[in-house]
């Protein structure tokens, strides 16, 4: 990974938080590099959604740093947010109004509007798949389909870095993977920076950079193969089923050692 | 692989941050929230039955009673009817205020707040086109509610309704900015009832909307300084004296005031680094 002189997508410094006396994150650190896919991996309760909260500042970052093509958070807000787009674990798009109107809006809170936003919006729904649903209410869409109604909210401003919060969730298997798949083609087409965040091994590959995190730490980093190679023993190895179930096994291992030695 | 594909695109994205950005942003706030507020008419309709119950029901049986003398800027004996108008048109926005107040909340809950922030414009900025999309949905309800009560013998010149729309703007800024303040302080949505009990009735009661200062003054001189100190009853004042073509300084100065004053408070209960959204936005399993 050699990233020579480009400036990295997103790059989270030290950075911890606390919610009164529980630390959600505790020293986080964490680089995306230009047109990466990169994987947060972590139970639910790990800090995932605190990151996430963090790094599109919906509160500020108070120990460590956050930076998004080099602009820092807190300093030039306004510079780091143009380049950010981000798909939340909740469903935040208003049932009611139609995509078209969901879409349009969202243009406008960075500033889009006319032509340029209707030409912007025709592209991103054939991107997903959805360019027949455009004066649709989003209450009709199914799940998955929302989900990609969302995908393409958050790229209506041209960001370079799309941040997803489990994308996939409570989705079936099918829209599963049509939504990896729509994200994996931005990164690969595109070179979009990517940050999804997951629970699930098997949207993992074995040469994705991932980041492992367990009650507010980074335990692992490096590429999923990297990582399930250091943390399993040869004999584990042989076990698992192929690259998901290895990489779940590393996963095990890792946090069982942890609780180990916080006993 | 990744070299290749980047030389694919645009180094760095146009931006649109510029003044004219700015308008588009407040307008796709406004217009989203004028969008939701046509899809939901039972909210139309409850906002405008309030206002109309009392002036039919109550207004009309205390007509009899209640006398109101001549005060300025009335230049006759009015119907208790044209007395309580102003008050309940501002009862709109003040209903209003503190419902879209409560749809902050709302959508601090369900993460559409979450989406508004990540805007890469200022903060006050988005606070402030917020406050602006909820004016324009109380300026349609109070018009709407006027023009019925025109039909209820409750004349107003024809050009106060133009020379009353600065006013109503003002007062459902500052009602407005009451309800965003109130909004950091809420954690969960069923707090209506405690906002309607501990707010809305309180500034309702004590103000100038159902009966003149001086007759409150003749059954209790607390009542009457309480009155006087809610910024509710310079709402109130502001606007009939507009309605009636009349500029009133000291009402237009305390609204003003109060909204320059809550709106400062709400920038700071929004801002990232002090307010609520640090110590209350946690996600839920993470946060304490």
């Amino acid at each position: 990974m050699s990233d020579g002189v480009q400036v990295p997508a997103l790059e989270i410094e030290a950075v911890s938080h606390a919610f009164g006396a529980r630390r959600a994150l505790d020293g986080v650190s964490l680089t995306v590099p230009d047109g990466r896919f990169v994987a947060l991996l972590g139970p639910n309760g790990a800090g995932k959604t605190t990151l996430f909260s963090l790094a599109t500042r919906l509160y500020a970052t108070r120990e460590g740093r956050v930076r998004i093509f080099g602009h820092d958070l807190s300093r030039a807000p306004s510079a780091a947010l143009a380049e950010l787009g981000v798909v939340f674990q909740s469903r935040t798009l208003d049932l009611d109004l139609s995509v078209r109107q969901n879409l349009a809006y969202h243009g406008a809170l960075h500033g889009m509007a006319g032509r340029e936003v209707k030409a912007r919006i025709a592209e991103l729904l054939a991107l997903v798949g959805l360019a027949d649903r455009v004066d649709d209410k989003v209450r009709t869409l199914s799940g998955g389909q929302s989900r990609r109604v969302e995908i393409a909210r958050a790229l209506i401003h041209r960001p370079r870095l799309l941040l997803l919060d489990e994308a996939t969730v409570g989705l079936d298997l099918p829209s599963r993977s049509a939504i990896v798949e729509i994200v994996r083609r931005l990164v690969e087409e595109e070179g979009l920076a990517v940050l999804w965040a997951t629970h699930i091994f098997d949207e993992v590959r074995a040469d994705d950079l991932i980041y492992v995190l367990d009650k507010g730490r980074i335990i692992a980093h490096g590429t999923a193969r990297e990582v399930t190679g250091a943390h399993l023993r040869p004999a584990d190895e042989r076990a698992p089923d192929g690259p998901t179930a290895a990489l779940e096994a590393a996963f095990r291992a890792m946090t069982a050692a942890r609780a180990e030695d916080a006993a | 692989m990744s070299e290749a594909s980047v030389a694919k695109r645009p180094a760095a994205p146009a931006r649109h941050l510029g003044p004219a950005g700015y308008l588009v942003c407040m307008s796709g706030i406004v217009g989203r929230e004028l969008l939701r507020f046509v899809q939901q008419k039972e909210r139309f309709l409850s906002a405008l039955v309030r206002p109309l119950v009392w002036l039919f029901i109550f207004a009309a049986g205390f007509r009899s009673t209640l006398g109101v003398s001549i005060i300025p800027p009335y230049e006759t004996y009015v119907l208790y009817e044209v007395y309580v108008t102003p008050g309940l048109a501002v009862m709109i926005q003040l209903f209003n205020g503190m419902q879209s107040s409560l749809s902050m909340v709302y959508d601090r809950e369900v993460g559409s707040m979450r989406v508004l922030l990540t805007s890469p414009f200022p903060r006050w900025y988005l606070l402030l086109s917020k406050l602006v999309a909820g004016v324009s949905v109380s300026l349609a309800q109070v018009y709407v509610f006027l023009a019925i009560a025109r039909l209820w013998e409750v004349d107003i010149p024809p050009m106060g309704y133009l020379t009353a729309l600065p006013a109503f703007i003002l007062t459902g800024l500052m009602l407005g900015a009451i309800g965003l303040v109130i909004s950091s302080l809420i954690r969960q949505l069923e707090n209506f009832a405690s906002v309607m009990n501990f707010v809305i009735f309180p500034m309702f009661f004590a103000s100038s909307a159902l009966y003149p200062l001086w007759r409150i003054r003749d059954a209790s001189e607390t009542l009457y300084i309480v009155c006087l100190l809610n910024p509710f009853t310079h709402a109130v004042e502001l606007v009939r004296n507009a309605l009636y073509g009349v500029f009133e300084p000291q009402a237009f100065a305390v609204v003003l005031g109060t909204t320059i004053v809550f709106f400062a408070l709400a920038v700071v209960a929004y801002d990232p680094g002090r307010g609520i959204m640090g110590r209350r936005g946690g996600p839920k399993g993470e946060a304490a």
